[in-house]
């Protein structure tokens, strides 16, 4: 079978210990969270979390219940499953001295990044996007030049009439 | 021991929340409230050892308390008892530990209560609120070193969160998929002088957890069409059909089908062991009947099973021909290792009873009065019997019993005709563990007492004093060996204090039997750590140090009476039974691994089936 990169959201009770059952579900079983990102919802009960996964049909399905078991566990979405929005937001800190000034400003521009902060040898970006647009961003800009990258991880949200709620 | 924090502070802190409350609430303190949630959910026994973080607790149960509570001599064998309480009774079992290496304690009994789904609810002392992180004295972080083994864990913050985090507690424990729950209680959450208004809930409802009660009625139907449509059909009968109530249940679809029925080691006495349908336990061990009808049937329904390593050999070549209908009210043991053609989630019980219902039902349409193909039904009989004859372990002793040597068999064999198979039977782990699982035959569900999932070597004593005292009138015998009863010896003295009358039967062979077995069968009989060079204890004068009988057997001629009078000595006194066994018996069948199918078993020392090759 064929392993795909899922991105799984759920509603979860916002209380102590719930984070850490779902992470540790993941180490126990030996899955692997690529990315995570995890913050409550209008209803403040409630937390929203959105982890990135890798695995196949079988691997997912399992993963799928095992997150569903979990009592503070409200609801479960994987949101790869149909058309949806996926975001994450990067702050990126990079050196920008002589003629990468200029050519960092313009990189910036084309991924439709903001400069956020600045003095005169460092840029710092925000950018937002998908994880691949962030990637492509890291790529563009050159190792050499990234003094410190980090990445809110990916959240997302099903298009149209689709809700995760109670 | 005692923590140095537990005096009382000089400014009682004033109650809060009071002006939420109705006028006529009764003030209690977190300890009593415990004590009186326990008495609403009916408990009977708790099992459990003080120390300082749950003296509070402790107080309040001399003062208040109705339940009994049984003092053992390690935590580890208050969770064990508690289990064996709840798999001979089916209620809530109760163990209450204190903190650090209380808590640390419990936790292998726990973990043994999670791989078997048994409902527990284990109350943890912790240390006070105010030192939680700190490394306190006999401070561990019980919530985080529990969670991999249990259903689900509270930490309590608010005194008056108490009575709805223990309905919460035995609910979740003991519905769905039972399991353990954690709930662990700072020391200040239950001081005497912070009185909270008491109101026990009477329902309780959670919006994130919400068991299944009732199986997909369509695809039960899809399943029935596939069982009337079967020709090599077997029903694969787990733990799930015990915990789930479902024994009536599956006796009644399975006489009326005519199906076989084989059961995991955990499923053991859901089907009647001397029925003629019951073909015995498969698996690492099953009956070669079993494995063989697993492995040739075109039909598998199986009922709270979950298709374990010990089950299925290689997952691979597991059963080639069969349609596979899995019941199970936990969608995660579904299609977990073996994929499943019909899932059903539901509970055993209401699922089983509709399948039969849906059955009678076309059954009288079609107004026939049983719509399986008899023919072949019959024929697959023919086949099976054909197995029975050739290898069966029932149909001829597998085991030489010329010899003067004792065989491990025969003791057990002889366990079930002196008993009339009607005692609760308990195991450690290890070879005593499969001979017993093998050989004493199982009529009725909860008699059979393992730990099966985590394969806990001491449970069997602690379990046994928790099954005697919900069942003072029973044969209670703990089968176990030489190397698994010295893992939890100290609850002699719990036996001795409580007088519980058990009778413990070891089936001394001087070696870690399985372990072994293991080194004859693969490494070339190199012995690494699995004797004790003479150091055993002599078990008599051990258990009569502890004021119970003990009874040594080495001459096979007088098993037979000795046994007699040590079921009978077992009535009122604790009786020790150390009986010395050939040291050389192995445990067969056995599955050939790695790369063998169902079917693949060792049958005897140097003698193997013989599939395709």
């Amino acid at each position: 079978m064929e392993s795909s990169r899922r991105i799984l959201s759920l509603l979860m009770e916002n209380e102590a210990g719930a984070l850490s059952r779902v992470v540790g579900l993941f180490s126990q079983r030996g899955y692997n969270i690529e990315t995570l990102n995890v913050a409550p919802t209008n209803d403040k009960s409630l937390s929203r979390l959105t982890l990135t996964t890798i695995g196949d049909e079988r691997k997912i399905e399992q993963i799928t219940k095992q997150l569903n078991k979990l009592i503070d566990v409200i609801k479960l979405v994987d949101l790869t499953e149909g058309s949806h929005i996926e975001r994450e937001s990067m702050l990126i800190k990079v050196r920008a001295t002589g003629a990468m000034r200029e050519e960092i400003k313009r990189t910036t521009d084309i991924f439709r990044g903001q400069i956020v902060d600045v003095n005169s040898t460092l840029y710092t970006i925000q950018l937002i996007g998908t994880q691949q647009k962030l990637d492509a961003f890291i790529e563009a800009v050159k190792d050499a030049n990234i003094l410190e990258v980090v990445r809110s991880g990916v959240s997302g949200i099903a298009r149209g009439e689709k809700i995760l709620s109670l | 021991m005692l923590d140095k924090d537990s005096e009382k502070p000089d400014q009682p802190a004033p109650s809060k929340g009071l002006a939420e409350v109705s006028p006529d609430a009764e003030m209690l303190s977190g300890g009593e409230m415990l004590v009186r949630a326990l008495e609403e959910e009916g408990v009977e026994f708790i099992f459990g050892y003080p120390g300082g973080a749950v003296l509070h607790i402790y107080d309040a149960l001399h003062k208040h308390s109705k339940i009994p509570h049984i003092l053992v001599r390690h935590e580890q064998a208050a969770t064990h008892a508690a289990d064996g309480y709840s798999r001979s009774t089916g209620k809530t079992g109760v163990a209450l530990v204190t903190s650090g290496p209380g808590a640390t304690n419990a936790i292998t009994g726990i973990a043994t209560a999670y791989m078997d789904s048994i409902p527990m609810v284990v109350i943890s002392g912790q240390v006070q609120s105010h030192l939680i992180g700190e490394d306190a004295f006999q401070e561990t972080d019980m919530i985080g070193i529990s969670r991999p083994v249990v259903k689900h864990s509270y930490l309590v913050q608010r005194t008056e969160d108490i009575p709805g985090i223990l309905k919460k507690a035995f609910y979740l424990a003991n519905s769905g998929r039972p399991g353990p729950v954690v709930v662990d209680i700072p020391k200040d959450i239950s001081a005497p002088w912070e009185k909270r208004p008491f109101h026990y809930p009477k329902t309780v409802k959670m919006r994130s957890y919400t068991p299944s009660t009732k199986g997909h009625s369509g695809q039960i139907k899809r399943a029935v069409e596939e069982l009337l449509r079967a020709k090599r059909p077997i029903i694969y009968s787990g733990g799930g059909v015990i915990q789930g109530k479902a024994s009536e249940a599956l006796r009644a679809l399975a006489k009326h089908l005519n199906f076989p029925v084989t059961s995991t080691l955990m499923g053991l006495g859901a089907y009647p062991g001397s029925d003629r349908q019951f073909l015995g336990m498969l698996g690492m061990h099953g009956t070669y009947e079993a494995n063989n009808t697993m492995h040739g049937s075109d039909l598998i329904l199986a009922v709270g099973a979950r298709f374990d390593d010990r089950v299925t050999n290689t997952v691979a070549k597991f059963c080639p021909d069969a349609t596979i209908i899995h019941i199970d009210v936990d969608p995660t043991s579904i299609s977990k290792t073996v994929s499943a053609h019909l899932p059903i989630v539901g509970p055993a019980r209401e699922t089983l009873e509709e399948m039969l219902e849906q059955i009678q039902a076309i059954e009288a349409r079609d107004g026939i009065a049983n719509k399986v193909d008899q023919a072949a039904l019959a024929l697959w009989w023919k086949q099976i019997d054909a197995w029975r004859a050739e290898q069966g372990i029932y149909a001829s002793n597998r085991f030489d019993d010329t010899t003067d040597a004792i065989k491990p068999q025969e003791v057990i064999q002889l366990l079930h005709e002196l008993t009339e198979g009607k005692a609760f039977v308990t195991s450690d782990v290890g070879q005593h563990q499969m001979f017993a699982a093998q050989y004493y035959v199982f009529d009725e569900p909860h008699q059979w007492i393992n730990s099966g999932g985590l394969g806990t070597m001491g449970f069997g004593l602690p379990s046994a004093m928790g099954v005697k005292l919900a069942h003072p009138d029973s044969a209670v015998v703990c089968v176990t060996g030489e190397g698994s009863i010295q893992m939890c010896i100290q609850e002699l003295s719990t036996c001795t204090q409580y007088k519980i009358p058990v009778l413990i039967l070891n089936l001394n062979n001087g070696y870690l039997g399985m372990v072994k077995q293991w080194q004859d069968m693969q490494y070339e009989g190199r012995y690494a750590q699995s004797t004790y060079q003479d150091s055993l204890p002599d078990f008599i004068k051990l258990a009569e140090a502890y004021g119970h009988v003990g009874m040594k057997v080495t001459d096979k001629s007088t098993l037979r009476e000795k046994m007699q009078e040590a079921l009978e000595q077992s009535k009122t006194q604790l009786v020790f039974m150390d009986v010395y066994v050939d040291p050389h018996e192995h445990v067969y069948p056995m599955h050939i691994a790695p790369n063998g199918a169902m079917n693949d078993m060792w049958l005897s020392k140097g003698e193997r089936t013989e599939n395709g090759k």
